[in-house]
């Protein structure tokens, strides 16, 4: 009875008596679904444009933010460092075209993925070379990201909440909304799902496929950038970052891995589901269970929507 | 395009048969310390200091005394990526060039090897991490863990609580929060924990935080928010101790009642935390900052000279590069007690093993190391091969580490009866454990 009532009853008294933390923990687990968003988002784009699952991506968060860290330590000021890092990325994108993808075209899927875990491999020992594996600490100051914490009065207690968050949760929404429009409306957008369809299909009516993987590893490499740069001034700016990458899987499988829109629902579900399960059921089994929660909240979608919540159906006639 | 990749390949064969591996004086009179490290991956930040120490400290020895006892030490880092099967694999590829200790620096690499070291007879030191109930000497005579283990550090942890809230009595209802790696490390001090809250009638919150979480811990500082402990205790490891300290200064936690192990007062871990770090103590067993004889000897006859890979002349002096001089202080020690045991110079791990038996530094070769104020007079028996050595409390000032408190003995009565219980249950658990059959401080 009291186990029942322990996960029946306690909870919702928990939130009712103290609406107030139900907030906090709803708005830390909306901005870490923002961030697990972001990370998804680099898996979506490429994926849409190349039928590929980047295991790069993670690596391509700390890459992208050592360089950032990496040029402003060597003196460059803030703003200049985040222009090289743009163009560092633009770089990456089009070493990663000319020497991964253009050799590999219409080979099989499960050759792209062992290249980008070779494009992995290689980024993590050309960051330490370069950079080397001490942590970082985020230029949040230089780049003019406020780091305050906010108290707010609310139903007679304090919500708490840090300015970096609030930045990072208006950036991200930003850079998702106009990645939606872009993809969706322009004229590249629809040049990347007809990539994404079938590539010799694509290249004979003449789309540059060269191209559109370059601007696609591109707008992931900028993803990675803004990735990097709210999760290190969170935490630190280490090669430990690359770990955020296994945050997006079960946003990927529940928001599919070809939609923009599903990336940041499947990371707020994800984000908010997590915390809330952690906080008020969590104590039940120990705490921690917010790791395998998540593959959970996903799976449970998976047994209704194979193809996630935005995932386009696959019909294959016979 | 198969054109260019073979031209890399061989350029790639050629670099790596041209370059040598890292190591250094591997003369064919020496002895040789594979040094287990981790430059690269998720804890390299935590793992470079502790390398550079350690590398720095024994090439020191080299360069300006010719060796320990006129033999050169040839050292070689494997590098573990703080990965218990890439640890493994370092111990199996060096073992065969008479490899006289292994320093894993990771509870989980140091779980691997325990059995191994008494059938390979190559003694583990493990200092101040792994298995607690290793300080057994009786049950492992060839793993050691010196100057203290994680119990001991816990059980000073809830002393300087308890001197700060007026005596162990006044302990009791109080709630003492463990936030901790939800790993082997972090799970090492519970049992201690759990019976000294029992015993003097604390509550003990415990707040795990899973490896994918180290960076975003809001989940555990939400509950700890919610629960309000008088005290927080942290035993975290890498990207967790910066994320920690942001996450308490954020809801506003106390930082001079948020108190870690000595593995989480990197000087990185408390800078990362801005000025919301100031105040945030942590336990320590070595001295921080360069201000001694043998590390103005270390930038003298290492880094001037290009032979040390530490980034910058004031990274010597760090917490973690002082946690790798310490380490390499008790290696060169215990080859030198070795050496003077068998009468020899060229030791073997046999020997090594009854030099780190028989380690005991007083002030008179502290100060004769170059290394007075640094650390405490620490002893190893043949029964303790921790030595329940004391802890003092250092404290963030917003810039630097400053010690705080005296040296702290741990409650080893408290402590002995617990861990001789575990180190039994470890043997019964892994029989037929085999008995000891080495004499105390010899063979």
């Amino acid at each position: 009875m009291d186990l029942l009532a322990s996960i029946f009853l306690d909870p919702f008294v928990r939130m009712g008596t103290n609406p107030t933390f139900l907030v906090q923990v709803v708005w830390e687990g909306f901005v870490s679904g923002v961030l697990y968003a972001l990370v998804a988002l680099g898996f979506v784009l490429i994926y849409k444009a190349s039928g590929v699952f980047n295991f790069a991506q993670g690596i391509m968060v700390v890459f992208a933010a050592l360089t950032l860290v990496g040029l402003a330590e060597m003196g460059m000021p803030g703003w200049l460092a985040l222009a090289a890092a743009v163009v560092a990325m633009l770089i990456l994108a089009f070493g990663i075209e000319k020497l991964v993808l253009r050799p590999l075209v219409n080979q099989p899927d499960i050759i792209l993925l062992m290249a980008t875990i070779g494009l992995t491999r290689f980024l993590v020992g050309l960051g330490e070379m370069v950079f080397g594996g001490e942590p970082k600490v985020m230029i949040t100051g230089a780049l003019g990201i406020p780091t305050d914490v906010l108290r707010v009065p609310l139903f007679g207690k304090t919500l708490i909440l840090k300015e970096i968050d609030i930045t990072a949760a208006v950036v991200a929404l930003a850079m998702v909304a106009f990645l939606a429009v872009f993809f969706a409306r322009t004229k590249i957008g629809r040049a990347l799902r007809a990539v994404a369809d079938d590539h010799q299909a694509a290249l004979s009516v003449g789309i540059s496929l060269e191209k559109i993987w370059v601007i696609v590893w591109f707008a992931a490499g900028v993803v990675a950038l803004v990735t990097g740069i709210m999760w290190g001034a969170r935490s630190q700016v280490s090669f430990d970052l690359e770990i955020i990458a296994l945050k997006a899987l079960p946003v990927l499988i529940l928001g599919g891995f070809t939609s923009v829109p599903g990336a940041i629902v499947g990371g707020l579900m994800i984000g908010i589901g997590e915390k809330v399960g952690e906080i008020y059921w969590g104590r039940l089994l120990g705490g921690g269970i917010e790791s395998w929660l998540a593959y959970l909240i996903a799976l449970g979608f998976l047994l209704f929507r194979p193809q996630g919540l935005f995932g386009e159906k696959i019909i294959e006639r016979v | 395009m198969f054109g260019r990749l073979g031209l890399a390949f061989s350029v790639a064969s050629v670099i790596a048969a041209v370059l040598p591996p890292i190591s250094t004086a591997h003369a064919e009179e020496s002895l040789y310390v594979p040094l287990l490290t981790y430059r690269t991956g998720a804890y390299a930040g935590s793992g470079i200091g502790i390398a550079d120490g350690m590398h720095d400290y024994l090439e020191m020895l080299n360069q300006r005394d010719g060796g320990i006892g006129g033999v050169k030490l040839a050292l070689e880092e494997c590098e573990t990526g703080y990965n218990s099967q890439k640890g493994v694999e370092c111990y199996e590829a060096t073992k065969g060039k008479g490899a006289l200790v292994y320093n894993p620096w990771s509870t989980g690499i140091t779980l691997q090897l325990i059995p191994k070291a008494g059938v390979d007879k190559i003694p583990v030191l493990s200092m101040a991490y792994g298995l607690s109930a290793a300080a057994d000497g009786k049950t492992f005579p060839w793993v050691f863990n010196p100057p203290m283990t994680y119990w001991d550090g816990a059980s000073v942890a809830i002393k300087y609580i308890a001197e700060k809230s007026g005596g162990m009595a006044k302990l009791k209802g109080k709630t003492i929060g463990y936030i901790y790696l939800d790993a082997p490390y972090g799970k090492e001090p519970i049992p201690l924990l759990e019976e000294l809250a029992k015993e003097n009638g604390f509550k003990l919150a415990k707040y795990p935080v899973p490896g994918d979480k180290m960076q975003d811990q809001s989940s555990q500082w939400l509950n700890v928010q919610s629960d309000s402990p008088d005290w927080m205790i942290m035993w975290g490891w890498g990207a967790m101790n910066p994320t920690a300290v942001k996450e308490a200064a954020k809801i506003g936690y106390p930082m001079d009642r948020f108190i870690g192990v000595w593995f989480s007062g990197g000087d990185d871990d408390a800078k990362a935390g801005g000025a919301g770090a100031k105040g945030f103590l942590t336990l320590n067993f070595n001295g921080t900052g360069a201000n001694y004889p043998a590390l103005a000897d270390i930038k003298k006859y290492v880094f001037a000279k290009g032979l040390s890979q530490v980034k910058g002349e004031d990274r010597i002096g760090e917490n973690n590069y002082n946690h790798g001089v310490y380490n390499s202080m008790l290696i060169a020690e215990a080859i030198r007690n070795a050496q003077k045991i068998a009468g020899k110079k060229m030791i073997d791990a046999a020997d090594m093993r009854a030099g780190l038996e028989t380690l005991n530094i007083d002030a008179a070769r502290i100060k004769e190391m170059g290394l007075e104020g640094f650390m405490a007079p620490m002893k190893v028996t043949c029964d303790d091969h921790s030595g329940e050595n004391p802890v003092y409390v250092q404290q963030w000032d917003g810039a630097k580490w400053v010690k705080v408190s005296d040296w702290i003995e741990p409650m080893t009565d408290k402590i002995r009866p617990t861990l001789l219980a575990d180190a039994k249950a470890y043997a019964d658990k892994n029989a037929p454990w085999p008995a000891r059959t080495e004499a105390c401080g010899g063979r």
